[in-house]
């Protein structure tokens, strides 16, 4: 039951880090461009999405409002300042996303204060009955559907539709994408102002069980960046899969592990190591794909 | 000479907090210096240095706290695991390049953290304080604010001095010339990999020895000294003093604390007028000074008083 | 000298290299010559080691060199040039040059010595300087060089390794007649103490200096043999087509 449970929640969290990922192995792998300010955008979703049901009351009309917020900012920040790094060299382009995180929160804490609750809607903070006998928590499976649904909506848009074929040629090869005439500065504008939308949905559906408060953006961007690395740059098949592990794997990891260590070492080691090693197994699996394919799994350029 | 004029001058005043203050740039200079080998040299954008820093201040703060107050065996000890620990983490990092590069070092970096987090025998999260800085056992005090400060500075002079000659000597025009044109350089013979990974492993130790010599300065040691954005702050400094330059992490660390230390300690009254409480979002006038810096600045400090093009 | 048997590489609908064998003889100049798109680069990137082949075998010196990395292949003499020109372009024409003498002399773990020191390191590179034709440009940097000058210091960075067989790609790419004949005399001086397997487009420079040419079209070799068989093969006249021109005119 226990495992059953657990494997629901990575899957959850899974999910929600499927969006993010998804945005960043785009823009990644279009404009070749390492984004740190990534999670920020995430963190202003959550914080927008607060705002906004505070105002109207709402949960459901909140929520939704923010993903369009928040994807006029992203657009608003790509134009403006990001649009100027993509010729830039790695590390500038590092070092001023950083500086745009220490900006992008500073803003936050200004105009909001360090923390902006955002209470789980009543109708959804019971349980469910999934089978008879195993009670969930009903909001977690609302965030599995509406995250297996975007996952589903993404894919459609990604390989069904034009625009989708531009970003998949751009992912792959961005100087014959330019060369077949697509017009690539638009086309990042799009991705990047897409990217932020799915941060929104992200930030908002977590926001009731996590902690809304500045900084929460850069623990996640940095599990979304072992996500990239395990599926592939630009692939965002690797992203789903790469997620859904890591997700997973952290998970079922934190539960299960130190009990595994518990049976097989002796007590004293296995309550030290077991805690340390579960906290890290994601990095554990990383470094071992990363030691056979170091391109990850699907990357998307040959 | 100013670094060895200005202690003396600080003691006779009675100035302890400036001299230890000092020390702290000097150590912090030769962590900078350290990631400058790397990644002005090497052209290694390493987002995850300050594990290295981390682990060496942690080896060190183990031997104290176990009983073994030596530096003679706290220090190498330090150097010891964290070449290690970059000799480990390269190996697999450097295979890859570019975007993956960075992002490999920044998670491995927080591998570090998180599992120096979760040891609980050494503090946890709560970090671990010293019973006292180490001992050179013959004579000297490390004790003593001004004797620290001496044997930070003449660590830190020697770490230079080689630095210096690493970067003329062969190994650092081959390193030079991997950066310039890495595809060349391994079709004229270099084994390329190879001396990405040694230059990686000497950069990480020497800051393990910037890490030791921070855990006997503060006589405290805690997990934040891993954490991604101190690697950040690293980045900070060397692009400020000047990439790829000999000089570029000691300027930087010192402009850096030096700004941080002026903000924190003085009212600037105009400033004030313009936002009261200016002084608690700091770091939203780091996060504009380094985008301008990156932006209009990118040769940085050092930068700006030499026009070298030469590689 | 180097054997190359059914060697293949894709890359993803593309067959680059579809089945290449052929073979070069000690102290020859070997042409490979080829219609755009043959798989000329591809090939000779797969022969040094830049990229790795999908399938077939390169025998050099009767060593299996196939899976070695670049820097091994370089170290037993088999070493190539580029067409698009590759230098160091922040570094000096000296310095370029010395860093290839530093390369095949002795290992670069050497972390204290100066490499000014080394005397005998810059009079050798001083030495290839003058041989490929810059001597007095030793002090400019890579990068103010004229684009003739650079394909010299192309070629002088494989030279000052000190290759048993050189793979000269297009050495005479992007010049005009006359820097082109001066490419092509250095070539002629070489061959005395280089084995060379020269692609080129260039039909004179190619007709002047090849002892035999092999001749490759969509990654296969057409034909091998002398430059009047090569010159006289219908199919090679067929596979070049418009060129058939050009190969009548050197005649």
């Amino acid at each position: 039951m226990l495992f059953f449970e657990q494997a629901l929640n990575g899957l959850q969290f899974g999910l929600m880090l499927f969006l993010l990922a998804a945005g960043l192995t785009l823009v990644f792998g279009i404009m070749d461009m390492i984004n740190l300010a990534h999670g920020s955008l995430y963190m202003l979703g959550a914080f927008l999405a607060a705002a906004l049901v505070k105002a109207t009351g709402s949960f459901v009309l909140g929520v939704l409002l923010s993903i369009p917020a928040t994807a006029a900012l992203g657009m608003a920040l790509e134009v403006t300042l990001l649009r100027t790094l993509y010729a830039r060299d790695h590390l500038s382009q590092v070092l001023a996303t950083f500086a745009l995180i220490l900006i992008l929160n500073e803003g936050v804490r200004i105009i909001w204060g360090t923390d902006a609750p955002l209470p789980m809607p009543a109708a959804l903070s019971g349980p469910v009955e999934l089978l008879p006998g195993m009670p969930y928590p009903a909001y977690r499976l609302l965030i599995i559907a509406v995250g297996a649904a975007v996952a589903l909506a993404l894919w459609l848009i990604v390989a069904k539709t034009r625009v989708g074929m531009q970003v998949r040629a751009g992912a792959s090869n961005r100087e014959m994408a330019l060369a077949l005439g697509i017009d690539v500065p638009r086309l990042f504008t799009f991705v990047f102002g897409a990217g932020a939308a799915l941060c929104a949905v992200a930030g908002a559906m977590l926001a009731p069980l996590l902690a809304v408060q500045v900084g929460m953006g850069e623990s996640i961007l940095i599990l979304a960046f072992v996500v990239i690395v395990i599926g592939g740059i630009g692939s965002i098949r690797g992203a789903l899969v790469g997620s859904i592990l890591v997700g997973m794997v952290d998970t079922l990891g934190r539960t299960f592990l130190p009990q595994l260590f518990g049976m097989v070492l002796p007590p004293q080691f296995a309550s030290a190591a077991g805690p340390s090693i579960a906290s890290v197994m994601i990095y554990l699996v990383m470094a071992v794909i990363l030691f056979f394919r170091p391109q990850g799994l699907f990357p998307a350029r040959a | 000479m100013f670094f060895v004029a200005l202690p003396i001058v600080l003691k006779a005043a009675d100035q302890t907090f400036y001299l230890s203050f000092a020390s702290r740039v000097l150590i912090t200079a030769l962590a900078a210096t350290s990631l400058n080998l790397v990644l002005g040299y090497g052209g290694m954008v390493s987002f995850g240095h300050a594990a290295f820093v981390g682990t060496g201040a942690y080896v060190a703060s183990i031997a104290l706290a176990e009983g073994i107050p030596s530096a003679w065996i706290g220090w190498p000890a330090a150097v010891l695991a964290s070449g290690l620990a970059a000799l480990l983490i390269g190996a697999i990092s450097l295979r890859t390049r570019g975007v993956y590069f960075i992002m490999i070092t920044l998670a491995f970096a927080q591998m570090v953290y998180y599992l120096v987090n979760s040891m609980k025998a050494y503090g946890g999260d709560e970090g671990l304080t010293l019973p006292s800085r180490a001992s050179l056992g013959l004579g000297p005090d490390l004790g003593d604010e001004l004797t620290f400060y001496y044997v930070v500075l003449a660590i830190l002079s020697l770490a230079l001095f080689s630095f210096h000659r690493l970067i003329h000597s062969r190994f650092g025009r081959a390193l030079v010339a991997i950066r310039e044109n890495e595809a060349r350089a391994e079709a004229l013979g270099f084994p390329t990999l190879r001396y990405k990974l040694v230059a990686f492993a000497l950069a990480g130790a020497a800051g393990g020895l910037a890490g030791a010599l921070l855990a006997s300065h503060g006589k405290y040691v805690n997990p934040n000294i891993l954490h991604w954005t101190q690697s950040g702050t690293l980045l900070i400094m060397v692009i400020l003093g000047g990439v790829g330059r000999l000089w570029g992490g000691v300027i930087g660390a010192a402009a850096l604390l030096l700004l941080e230390h002026v903000m924190a300690e003085h009212r600037f009254a105009w400033l004030a007028a313009l936002a009261p409480n200016y002084q608690q979002h700091a770091s939203l006038g780091v996060g504009i000074v380094l985008l301008a810096v990156v932006l209009y600045a990118p040769q940085g400090i050092a930068g700006l008083f030499s026009k070298k093009t030469h590689a | 000298m180097l054997e190359v048997r059914n060697l293949r590489k894709r890359f993803g609908g593309i067959a680059a290299s579809d089945g290449v064998s052929l073979q070069v003889k000690q102290g020859e100049v070997h042409a490979l010559i080829g219609p755009n798109g043959a798989g000329k680069t591809t090939l000779i990137a797969q022969l040094s080691g830049s990229i790795a082949s999908d399938a077939g075998e390169i025998l050099f010196l009767g060593q299996d060199v196939t899976r070695q990395k670049q820097y091994t292949r370089v170290k037993a003499g088999l070493v190539r040039s580029y067409q698009i020109t590759s230098i160091f372009q922040r570094f000096t024409v000296l310095d370029n040059l010395a860093l290839a003498v530093q390369a095949r002399s002795g290992s670069s773990l050497s972390f204290w010595r100066p490499v000014a020191a080394e005397r005998a390191l810059f009079e050798q590179a001083r030495a290839v300087a003058a041989e490929v034709g810059l001597a007095g440009k030793e002090d400019a940097l890579a990068a103010t060089l004229a684009h003739g000058e650079q394909r010299a210091l192309e070629l002088g960075l494989a030279l000052a390794t000190r290759p048993k067989l050189l793979l000269l790609d297009e050495p005479t790419a992007g010049m005009g007649p006359e820097e082109s004949q001066r490419m092509i005399e250095l070539v002629d001086r070489l061959r005395i103490r280089v084995t060379v397997l020269l692609v080129e487009h260039d039909m004179d420079a190619v007709f002047r200096l090849a002892d035999r040419i092999s001749v490759l079209v969509n990654g296969r070799v057409l034909a091998t043999g002398a430059p009047e068989e090569i010159r006289a093969n219908a199919e090679v006249r067929r596979a070049y087509l418009g060129d058939a021109q050009s190969l009548e005119a050197v005649a």
